[in-house]
Formats: structure tokens, C-alpha cells, sequence
């Protein structure tokens, strides 16, 4: 299960945060500042996954944007670094050619995408299609 | 550049890109909450446009890190908004500030369940959203209903039957008595004919939660999910959106092969088959293709069907596939792979016997212990712990020890504890045991936990053969410039006890010894000086004569330290002052430290006490939960005061503690031998006796035992009672105490055949018995618990007349971690209840104990249980008219219970109840047969006729052929109807137990009078 989701860029600004589990507000921050000092200064080389107390996290970099995924110790890997790509390939075609200024914008449509891909935790959504066409018809509706 | 769309929200978030510094950036926060605070303060002249886009900025800022302490009763306001756009910014404003724990929350409960029963999808969705992402326990009750509903409505859209299949999974893994299994196989295994691939991926990762709790309610559903599989791998009917670089989706066939680990094994051919159809194909037609994401998804796939196929055990071809393949992996260069091979391997090693071929690859997965990515150095540490075993043990150890010098921080305390443990557990003799400790605590003391060296120190104590060997290392280890705080602690204790066993040695006179640790007591901190102040006492105590000027430095010592500010420091050197002008005296105070009670590692348990917290049981731990259920063991359940947390052996303590110190010590209990350390490997399996031993025998109320136990008090001599006041440590005053109820081991013995007899902190005695008619082997397993050896071991069987008992020879000493078996043969020679009894002792340290236990060797061993018709039983029973033969008793004072619960007592004594023998229902008959040389096979009838209006009598009649068996079984039954060993959960005391109130039945227990006669 996916425990929280963090966009950050490399300075460590959070672009978003989505928690599945509860957490205080010291700890969220907490959380945020110790998962981007442990993937910021990873060498491109090395694996994505990274262990984080007890829990590990599922990372991949995007231009200046660090994706991070706090799963399961048991949980696979790969599928959850593909699970990365997915929503990336989502942004990207939502907004035609995503940047992190995007992100910055329209965080709010950011977490809309999220909702519609991740829900409690586990994938709900796996096809860019649907996702699309559902992100169409609620923005019809705002 | 896309913008918000709301020209506020976009105008505020430029503006705090554009602040300079943090500062500023604060500044401009700061001006827009006391904005937003004055608006929603004054919330009339808000529109909705507004209100929404304050709480977007709240939000905004939120994710900067700032707190944002109001506007939640806002947020949460919104969700009734009856319009989308504002509903939707409530929603999921309210889902990324609050949290399941938050009040605010509960406000929004009938709102969000408004949304849920309603007709407008948009809305449905918005609220299964919010429930599914931080629904709590209350959310839970009062809304799984309705979730359910939406989930398995046909008339919903898919849309929103995957948010409820989620929503449902979210509140399942809050409460999971919302849902109700009954119901839920048949719904489960529809759901699991979803066409949409979109629902059927949700509602999979909601089979997996409510199949991790429970597989056997699901097994419908088993061949739903090979079906998917073979969808997926075919590709058939999966349309074009749902594959991801050309495989058909990836994380579905992931989820369903994950399902598919709980379920124990795949029993039906058909089925079995398709399903290794599917994982042959995966394991042999992934090959490593150019595009990352597509290697990466196919691999993702091919690494669950390796987990699936080992948790299968499927065909030897198939699993050494899987062993081949993950040896491939852990050599390739991309890191993930290698990675994720090394993850698997150790994983491998926990379901199937693959450790010699994984061997092989030592060398390889060593080079990993030095890659620079410390994610990877982590799961080569695991997999070398994993695969190491006697016969690999010293290189992996060394290899730990030499990585050790260079492991960055992060890794050097889990390093030394892997180390540490496996040096314990795998040692080809102690004295490497030694070195490796010592080693580890020079090269990287500051990550040594003190339950390290704690562990050598007990080591060395129990092993005499290891002291002067321990101590000549010790000391060479002082002699460097500059050792590590810990090395000098544990150095000054081996000394202080053993370095007079160096005494001829050069450079190890006592003189030496003390200058050499006196050294170093400048550069210690405060609570390691009490340590070296009894190194010194005991060093003044070894030097024999006397020598004076070594005396008056000491001595000078103890006075400096006499009007320490520290109070620990303080007490002991005026202790010690006092005490060593006692003169002779001080030899026996300060004698050496007796023997550690033996104790599971407290090492050993750290290890496995990082749990991992994850949402779903993984399917290995339960696995190996249902694989060794049946075999084990002795729970450790706590007797007495308690098990202390973990083994306390530190030589220091505050006299306040010494008395927690010694209960706690004496009362201590090992784990079984079976998950114990292991220190010679080629003791006999600990789990020979484990398998005796199942569950009855040690789940009796954990009673402080011993009616029969008796403490040899050899112990206690003046020596060891001093010397408490110095050295307060457990272990004096060793009252070797039982563990678990010895009567009540007995009683449960007398229905089964398996089981232990007794058990303390050093040894456990269990029995395995075989009976045929008037004979029987009973094989009693000696086992000794420690890693020391038990010597001056002394089985004497004290045989009733009517028994022929004939034990083999048992060995005078049990090697440390061994067990031995003694069978005794019993022939019974005529009926009688009396019992024959055990005398056993053994010497530990100086602890001599010695116990006497009643053997199960009893009447009812001797019965066989037989049916007997009507036609059979009534000639018998008129045949055998009046006593001597046959004997009537009126019994009272019988435990009240049920008819059943007495036709189940007779019954497991085997005594055979036939049913519809007696036209009365409130009456019992039963036959048996009894075995003896003097009766041979003689069948015996009982009737027991009771009183619904008081269970508290009955009367009883017994027949057979002999007088003696006629007698002596009545007299058996009778015992068994007052005091109903065992009989389930009888909270109060036993009568037998308590013989002073029931003077008669003492009187007729002879296995009673017996024990205590002798």
C-alpha cells in the first residue's frame, strides 16, 4: 500500500503532498524533509528504492521534480516505479508537455489527477485514456 | 505556461515565487492569512467563488509547510455546497488538511453520506473519494453499507464502483467486521468477472486485503483469479489503453499473482495447471529490452511470478529456473535487477531449501556487500545473514568484520549486530566466538550495543574451558594505546574474574594486570568506573599471598573514590574498602560469578523483533506462521514475575535494582531449543523434542509449580550469600524453579501420548509414548537448554509392583544443546493405580536439582476402548452378578458438569460410552477392554447412573472378570469424576491438587502417597 505521495524539486519544495496514512502536521514535515535529504543526493546510477525507517521509498527524478513513493516492504518495486512513470505520462499529456511551473499553477488539478489514478492508497486507474476523459468531464462541470 | 484559471490564486502564488528570500516569502504568507482570516470571519459578504478560491490559497500555503491553524471548519463547509465547483475545492481541501483523527471530520459525516446515497454520480464520487483516502473507523461503521451497495450496483457506472471497491478496501482495513465474509465469497468471485479492467484492478487490491485475513472463506475465487492471469497473458480481450509498453497491464497481473500467495496451494490439476502455463511463460519469455519502462514492467511481473512459483513449490525444474534466473540477476550491472535479485534470494531462503546453490554465489553477492549504493550493501547484508550457516559462518563473518573498518554510519549497527548473531549462532568453537566479539568491539565500538558484550561475558562465564583464553585475549586487547570504552569494560570484567588463571604467564601477575587497567581508568567515563573498581577487588582477592604494596595501591584507589559525587562509584569503593579487610574472607565474597541461567540472545530477539508495518500481512511470514504452527514448541509464557525484557547481565547495577535483578534472573525462561541459538551443529535437531510437544501441555494457567520439585541446597552456601551484597547479580541464589505446572504436565500426559514432562530453565524432559495391549515404550527425551554442558545427570525410576519397568542407560552429562533419548519399557503385570516415578538430577554450576515426576505410565494406558452392542452387553452384565465382580458405589462430592462433558471424560480415558445402551438419558454406559499379564485382554462394563436434580452425585457400577480390575477401576473412574484433571477451564483449584480438603482422596491416590513417601 502506498502510505504517502510527495512531488518535491530539488531545492526540497514540496509541489505535493498526499498522505494515506494519518500524520501529524510536524510529522508530514518531518517526513518531507527527511525523504528529500535521502533521495536528493543519490547518484543517478544507484536504484530507485531506498529504505526509509520502516518503510521503503519508491523514487524516480524528472528533470528538477523527485516523484517518491513511501510503500511496503513487501510491496513490488518495479511495479510501483512504473506506477511513477504512469502518472508522469498523465501530467505530461494533461497539460501537453509538463513542467514543474504546471505543477506550481495548478496544484489543485494536480491532486484532481491523483484522485482519479490513486485512491486510499492503491491504483485505481491504470488507463491514461480514462483518466483523461474523466479529467475532461469534471472540468466541463467547474 | 498553464494558470490556475483563477486569477487571485495565480496573482498570490507568482508573488511568492517572486519573494527573494524566505523572509519575505513569510511576510507575504503572513499578510495572506490575516486576509483570509478577516473574510471568513465576516462570511456574509463571501461568495462561493471566493470562499473557494481563500481555500485553495490555504492550501497552498499549507504545502509550503506553513501551519494553517484555522479555515478547516471552511473547508469542511463546502463539501455541502450544493455546487460542484465549491464541493469539489471542500473535498479535497479537507482530505489533504485533515486526517481520520481530526473532529472536523465527524461534522462532515451525514454530508458525505448524503453524497454517497444520492443520485448525482459527480458528487458520489467526490465523497467515496474523500472516505476512501482518510475515512476512519467511523467512517467505517457507518457508511461500509452503502459503499458495498455502490460497488456491486449494475447500475452504477464503472467510474464509481472502482472508487467503492477502494473505498470499501479503506474501510475493511479500518474495521474489517465490516465485511461480512459470509456474503462476500460469492460477491468476491463476481466481482473478480469484471470485464472493465479499471474495476477489476481496484476490486483486486481488495481481494488481496480480505484474502491476507482470511484464504479459506475465498477459495471460489481461487481459479477467478487464474483466469485473469490467463487474460492478461494472452492478451485477450485487454483493450489497447490497458497495456503499457505492450504488456497488457502490468500492476493487474501483479495484484493477482499477489492474491494468489495467500492461498496455501492451488489443489485442483486443471487449474494448477493453467496457472503454471501462465508463470513458465513469464519466467522464460521476459527478456531484457531496451526501453526502460518496458523492462522495468515486465520485470515488475517477473519478479511476482518468481515469488509465486517458489510460494507454490512448484516442480523442482520450475524452482531451480527461479534459483538460475535470480543468480543471473544478482550479477547484472543495472542496479534495480541486482537489487531486486538479492531482495528475492533472501526471501527464497525463507520458503524452500535452497541454501547450497544459493552458496554458490557468495562470492558475488560479497562484491554487492561493497557497491556504493547503500540500498543494494543492505540487501547483500541480509541475503549473507540469511544463507549463513556452520559452514560458511567464519567467512561471512570475517567479511562482515573487514566491511565493518569502511561501512559508512547508517549501516555499522545493524552490520555489528548481523555479526554478532551470527557469530553466536554459528560458531565452530567459542573461543572464534571470542574473537569475533572482540573484534567488533574494537573495530566499531561506538556501534556495539551493550547487549553485545553483555553476551560474551555469559558466554565465558558458562564455559570454563573459554576463560583463560578469554582473558589472554582481553588482555592483549588492553595492552593497545587506545581501545574503545566498551573493550575496556569488558576487558577489566574477563580480567577481574579470570586473569589469575594467567597468573604463571609473563606480564600477568596481578600486579601487571591492575597497572595495565588502572591505565585506562582516566580516559573512561563515570559508569564504567564501578566496573574497574570490582575488576580491582577481585584482583586483590586472586593475589594469594598478598602482596602488600599491590594491596596499598588498590587500596588508595578505593579511597579516592570513597567521596565520589557519583553514588554508584561511591557506595562500591567503600564496599570494597570495607570488605577487603575482612583478610581471608574476602575469598569467599568475592568468589567468581556462578553460572547464567541460560537465555535466549537477547541479541537473537532484537533481530527479530523489527517488525515491518505493512497493510497486508505478507504472504512469506504467514506462510511460515502456518508451517510451524503444528511443530512448536514452548511458548514463552511468562511465570512468576515475568520475563525481563531482555538479558540483564550487566556486572553494575544500583543495589536498588537487585532485587528486581535476582527474581527476574531466577524466574528466566528460555525459549524453546528449537529457536534457541544453536551452537554445535551437529547436536541432534532441538526440534525432535519440539515436535512432542503440542500446545495442551503448556497452555495450563502458568501456576508456580512444585509439588515435587525440591531444591537441593548445595547452592546456598555462605559464599554465595556474601557475596550478593557485593555483586548483586542474578544467579545466587538459584532456586531452580519449574516451568509451567508439573501436576498439570502430568494429567495432560495421562490423555495423550506426547508431550513435556517437565521442564526448567536448564533442562525440559518431554516423553513420547507407545502402548499396545499390556505393554508399552515410553522414550524420554533429555534435553539440555544451555551451552554449557549438564553434568552428574541421574534418571532412576522408582517402579509400583505391578510394573515392570526397565529403563536404558542414560549418559551421565548432556552436551551443551543436546538431547538424548532413553526409552523405558513398561509391562503391566496386573491392575493397579499406582504410579511410577522419575527421579531426576543434574548438576549445573553449582546448582545441584534434583526432581521427582509421576510417569504417565497409569491404568487408563492399559484400556483399549470397544463398542458393544445391546445384544453383547446385557448377557455380560447379568453374567457377572454382585461383588467381587461387580461393585456399586453412591459417589458424591462429584464436580457438576454435563453428560456430555462426562461421556467426553470417559471417552478420553477410553473408556467407550454407548450411546442408547441405557433407556434412561440421564444414565452412561461404557465398555473397554483391559490389558495385563495377570488378566490378559479383559472387557469391562460401567454404568453410571445420575441425578439432573444434582450433579453433584451419581451412582456408579463396574463389572469385569477379575476382582482386583473390578476394584481398582472403579476406584480410577471415581478419581477422575471428583477431581476432572483438565477438565476444560476449571477456574478453581483442583481437588486433587488441595489433599488437605479432601483427606479420603489423598488417601486413595497412590501416585500421591508414593511421591511423597519417597
Amino acid at each position: 500500500m502506498i502510505r504517502f505521495i510527495l512531488l518535491q524539486n530539488r531545492q526540497g519544495k514540496t509541489r505535493l503532498a498526499k498522505y494515506y496514512v494519518p500524520l501529524e502536521e510536524s510529522e508530514k514535515h518531518k517526513v518531507e524533509y527527511e525523504v528529500h535529504r535521502l533521495v536528493v543526493n543519490r547518484d543517478p546510477k544507484f536504484t530507485n528504492f531506498v529504505e526509509f525507517r520502516t518503510h521503503k521509498v519508491i523514487y524516480r527524478r524528472y528533470a528538477g521534480l523527485f516523484f517518491s513513493l513511501c510503500v511496503d516492504i513487501t510491496d513490488n518495486e518495479l511495479a510501483y516505479l512504473e506506477c511513477i512513470h504512469l502518472f508522469v505520462e498523465i501530467l505530461d499529456h494533461f497539460f501537453s508537455n509538463v513542467c514543474e511551473l504546471d505543477l506550481v499553477f495548478n496544484f489543485h488539478k494536480v491532486y484532481l489527477i491523483l484522485d482519479e489514478f490513486i485512491l486510499a492508497g492503491e491504483l485505481q486507474e491504470t488507463s491514461k485514456k480514462a483518466i483523461i476523459e474523466r479529467m475532461g468531464e469534471l472540468e466541463k462541470q467547474d | 505556461m498553464a494558470l490556475s484559471g483563477m486569477r487571485g490564486l495565480s496573482v498570490f502564488i507568482s508573488d511568492i515565487r517572486n519573494c527573494p528570500n524566505k523572509e519575505q516569502e513569510r511576510l507575504r504568507v503572513d499578510k495572506e492569512l490575516g486576509h483570509i482570516r478577516t473574510r471568513f470571519k465576516n462570511e456574509k459578504g463571501l461568495t462561493p467563488y471566493e470562499k473557494k478560491k481563500y481555500v485553495w490559497k490555504m492550501l497552498y500555503i499549507y504545502m509550503l509547510g506553513y501551519d494553517v491553524d484555522f479555515g478547516h471548519m471552511e473547508a469542511v463547509s463546502l463539501i455541502s455546497a450544493p455546487k460542484y465547483p465549491e464541493k469539489q475545492v471542500g473535498y479535497i481541501v479537507t482530505s489533504s488538511l485533515l486526517n481520520e483523527n481530526h473532529d472536523f471530520l465527524r461534522l462532515a459525516i451525514n454530508t458525505v453520506r448524503n453524497d454517497i446515497i444520492g443520485r448525482n454520480e459527480t458528487f458520489q464520487c467526490l465523497a467515496l473519494t474523500l472516505v476512501g483516502n482518510i475515512g476512519g473507523r467511523e467512517f467505517a461503521e457507518s457508511l461500509a453499507p452503502d459503499v458495498q451497495k455502490l460497488l456491486l450496483s449494475s447500475s452504477c457506472r464503472p467510474l464509481v464502483r472502482k472508487k467503492a471497491a477502494l473505498c470499501l478496501l479503506r474501510l475493511f482495513r479500518k474495521n474489517p467486521d465490516v465485511v461480512n465474509v459470509d456474503g462476500w465469497s460469492d460477491r468476491m468471485a463476481q466481482l473478480l468477472d469484471e470485464r472493465d479492467l479499471g474495476v477489476l484492478t481496484s476490486s483486486m487490491s481488495l481481494f488481496v486485503a480480505l484474502v491476507s485475513k482470511d484464504y479459506d472463506s475465498y477459495w471460489s475465487c481461487l481459479p477467478k483469479c487464474v483466469k485473469v492471469l490467463e487474460r492478461l497473458a494472452r492478451n485477450q480481450d485487454i483493450p489497447q489503453e490497458y497495456t503499457y509498453y505492450g504488456i497488457p497491464s502490468p500492476w493487474l497481473q501483479v495484484k493477482t499473482m499477489r492474491a494468489l500467495q495467500y492461498f496455501p496451494t492451488v489443489e485442483d490439476p486443471n487449474t494448477r495447471r493453467s496457472l503454471f502455463e501462465v508463470l513458465q511463460r513469464v519466467l522464460m519469455g521476459t527478456d531484457v529490452v531496451k526501453n526502460v519502462n518496458k523492462n522495468n514492467a515486465s520485470h515488475a511481473v517477473l519478479f511476482e511470478a518468481l515469488a509465486l512459483v517458489m510460494h507454490l513449490d512448484a516442480e523442482k525444474e520450475m524452482m531451480s529456473q527461479c534459483v538460475a534466473l535470480l543468480g543471473k540477476f544478482i550479477a547484472v550491472r543495472e542496479p534495480n535487477i541486482r537489487y531486486l535479485g538479492l531482495e528475492n534470494m533472501t526471501r527464497m531462503l525463507m520458503v524452500t531449501d535452497v541454501q547450497d546453490i544459493i552458496k554458490r554465489h557468495q562470492a558475488q553477492i560479497i562484491t554487492s556487500l561493497k557497491d556504493p549504493d547503500i540500498s543494494i550493501r543492505r540487501r547483500a547484508l541480509d541475503l549473507l545473514y540469511g544463507m549463513c550457516d556452520v559452514s560458511n559462518a567464519k567467512d561471512i563473518v570475517e567479511e562482515l568484520l573487514q566491511y565493518l573498518a569502511t561501512a559508512d554510519f547508517a549501516m555499522r549497527e545493524e552490520l555489528s549486530l548481523k555479526a554478532a548473531i551470527l557469530a553466536e549462532k554459528f560458531a565452530p568453537d567459542l573461543s572464534w566466538y571470542v574473537d569475533v566479539i572482540l573484534q567488533l568491539i574494537d573495530k566499531a565500538g561506538d556501534f556495539v550495543s551493550d547487549d553485545i558484550w553483555f553476551r560474551v561475558v555469559q558466554f565465558v562465564t558458562n564455559n570454563e574451558d573459554l576463560q583463560p583464553y578469554a582473558a589472554l585475549k582481553a588482555r592483549e586487547y588492553l595492552d593497545k594505546p587506545a581501545i574503545h570504552e566498551t573493550m575496556v569494560k569488558v576487558s577489566a570484567y574477563l580480567l577481574g574474574e579470570y586473569s589469575h588463571l594467567l597468573a604463571r604467564r609473563p606480564g600477568c601477575s596481578p600486579k601487571e594486570i591492575f597497572s595495565m587497567i588502572h591505565d585506562k581508568l582516566p580516559t573512561v567515563s563515570t559508569p564504567t568506573i564501578p566496573i574497574l573498581l570490582s575488576t580491582y577487588a577481585k584482583i586483590l582477592m586472586h593475589s594469594q599471598p598478598p602482596d602488600p604494596e599491590l594491596q596499598n595501591q588498590i587500596w588508595a584507589v578505593f579511597s579516592k573514590y570513597e567521596s565520589c559525587i557519583d553514588v554508584e562509584i561511591q557506595q562500591r569503593a567503600a564496599e570494597y574498602i570495607a570488605l577487603s579487610r575482612k583478610g581471608a574472607a574476602l575469598v569467599d565474597i568475592l568468589a567468581e560469578m556462578p553460572k547464567f541461567p541460560e537465555r535466549k540472545s537477547s541479541l537473537i530477539k532484537k533481530a527479530e523483533d523489527t517488525e515491518a508495518d505493512t497493510a497486508e500481512q505478507s504472504a512469506i511470514k504467514l506462510r511460515a506462521q502456518q508451517q510451524t504452527s503444528n511443530a512448536l514448541t514452548v511458548t514463552d509464557q511468562p511465570i512468576g514475575n515475568g520475563v525481563p525484557p531482555e538479558a540483564q547481565l550487566g556486572p553494575v547495577k544500583m543495589p536498588s535494582m537487585s532485587n528486581e535483578g535476582h527474581s527476574t534472573a531466577d524466574q528466566v525462561l528460555t525459549r524453546s531449543n528449537g529457536s534457541a541459538t544453536n551452537l554445535q551443529a551437529s547436536t541432534p535437531s532441538p526440534d525432535l523434542l519440539g515436535d512432542l510437544l503440542s500446545p495442551l501441555a503448556i497452555e495450563g494457567p502458568p501456576a508456580p509449580a512444585s509439588v515435587e520439585s525440591e531444591r537441593n541446597p548445595v547452592s546456598g552456601t555462605p559464599t554465595a550469600a556474601d557475596a550478593l551484597a557485593l555483586a548483586p547479580i542474578g544467579g545466587q541464589t538459584n532456586t531452580i524453579q519449574p516451568i509451567g505446572n508439573i501436576a498439570e504436565r502430568f494429567q495432560a500426559l495421562c490423555l495423550k501420548d506426547s508431550g513435556v514432562l517437565y521442564e526448567d530453565p536448564y533442562v525440559q524432559i518431554g516423553i513420547k509414548a507407545e502402548w499396545r495391549s499390556h505393554q508399552g515404550r515410553l522414550v524420554i527425551f533429555l534435553g539440555n537448554k544451555n551451552t554449557a554442558p549438564l553434568v552428574s545427570v541421574q534418571a532412576l525410576i522408582l517402579a509400583p509392583s505391578h510394573l515392570k519397568l526397565e529403563l536404558s542407560e542414560v549418559p551421565q552429562t548432556i552436551p551443551p544443546r543436546a538431547q538424548v533419548q532413553c526409552p523405558l519399557e513398561v509391562v503391566n503385570l496386573r491392575p493397579s493405580r499406582d504410579v511410577a516415578v522419575l527421579e531426576f538430577s543434574y548438576k549445573f554450576g553449582t546448582d545441584m536439582v534434583n526432581v521427582k515426576l509421576r510417569l504417565p505410565a497409569v491404568l487408563n494406558k492399559f484400556l483399549q476402548p470397544i463398542p458393544v452392542s445391546a445384544e453383547e452387553f446385557f448377557p455380560q452384565w447379568r453374567s457377572l452378578s454382585g461383588p467381587p465382580l461387580k461393585l456399586q458405589e453412591v459417589v458424591r462430592g462429584v464436580k457438576p458438569m454435563l453428560l456430555m462433558e462426562m461421556a467426553n471424560l470417559l471417552n478420553s480415558f477410553r473408556l467407550m460410552v454407548c450411546p442408547g445402551l441405557d433407556p434412561n438419558t440421564n444414565n452412561l454406559v461404557a465398555s473397554t477392554t483391559y490389558y495385563s499379564e495377570s488378566t490378559r485382554a479383559m472387557l469391562c462394563l460401567v454404568r453410571i447412573e445420575t441425578d439432573p436434580a444434582d450433579r453433584t452425585q451419581l451412582r456408579m457400577t463396574v463389572a469385569s472378570g477379575d476382582p482386583a480390575l473390578t476394584y481398582e477401576l472403579k476406584e480410577f473412574i471415581k478419581e477422575q469424576l471428583i477431581s476432572i484433571p483438565l477438565a476444560s477451564h476449571a477456574p478453581q483449584p483442583l481437588p486433587q491438587q488441595a489433599p488437605p480438603s479432601n483427606p479420603p482422596i489423598a488417601q486413595s491416590d497412590p501416585g500421591a502417597m508414593l511421591a511423597a513417601l519417597l
